[in-house]
């Protein structure tokens, strides 16, 4: 379990050099997905696999995709079209791709390993998490709730079209 | 077994902090920067998790919860205030964001 905690490590630590040293944004995007999976593998192997869940579906999933369509808005325009040509080309793939499929191996690993037994394996249930949460963490929750409906209000007045300068004269 | 592995969790956790400041402090990139930050809120739910898992709690995967909302809330004001930002000076590059209205 150490090994697969220090290869894990090893390419989130890797990837999120790679990510935050390249020159184009979707590059960087790439690389900081593969550090997202890798650390969600790291919470697997830590006995969090809420955590872990959580990490891909929000972490790698939505906020990512997020990003993914602030570049593609700021980057389209003349030009666009060969860029993404660019973008396609496979040797800009293959650094992700290697790091991901060393990520899946590791994945298919621990599934195909026997559940452990014992006091080992200090495993944090999601049922455990659910009941914490909802439980003495109830107030957090409704913050939490708050600041979410804060950011939803907030992106959507500053991501309207500005009014034109001069019709407001 | 679990103890090494979560105080190893801690230290990784410190490394991807340190990966994300350099990207804050060395990138002019606003984008980078906020990529940088979500490594660094990253970094800081993994200290969290590695602690709970430390200790058999689930506190720690709660506090990651909340840092993984608080990270959706600031990355969707953020990417709005970069698009606002682009539309007005035409560029993503924070240097070129110096002067206020008025």
């Amino acid at each position: 379990m150490m090994t697969l905690f220090y290869i894990s490590a090893a390419v989130a630590l890797i990837s999120s050099v790679l990510a935050i040293s390249r020159a184009n944004a979707v590059h960087a995007l790439l690389y900081t997905i593969v550090s997202l999976l890798s650390v969600a593998l790291v919470f697997f192997i830590l006995g969090a696999p809420f955590a872990a869940a959580l990490e891909v579906v929000i972490y790698a999933g939505a906020i990512m995709v997020l990003f993914v369509f602030v570049v593609m808005m700021i980057s389209s325009g003349p030009g666009a079209a060969r860029q993404e040509q660019q973008w396609m080309n496979f040797r800009l793939w293959t650094g992700p791709s290697v790091l991901v499929i060393v990520l899946i191996c590791e994945l298919f690993y621990i599934v195909s390993l026997p559940p452990v037994t014992g006091p080992i394996n200090m495993v944090v249930e999601s049922k455990q998490v659910g009941m914490a949460l909802l439980g003495p963490y109830v107030l957090g929750v409704e913050l939490a709730s708050l600041l979410l409906t804060a950011g939803l209000v907030g992106a959507y007045h500053l991501g309207k079209k500005e009014p034109r300068e001069d019709t407001d004269k | 077994m679990t103890n090494a592995t979560s105080d190893y969790g801690l230290v990784l956790a410190a490394g991807l902090f340190a990966i994300g400041l350099a990207g804050v402090l060395g990138r002019r990139n606003i984008i980078f920067i906020l990529l940088s930050i979500e490594i660094m809120l990253n970094a800081a739910g993994l200290a969290f998790v590695s602690a709970g898992a430390r200790w058999g709690q689930p506190d720690g995967q709660i506090m990651f919860i909340f840092i993984l909302v608080m990270a959706a809330a600031e990355v969707s004001v953020g990417l709005a205030l970069v698009l606002q930002m682009f539309h007005r000076i035409k560029t993503v590059n924070s240097d070129a964001a110096n002067s206020m209205k008025g």
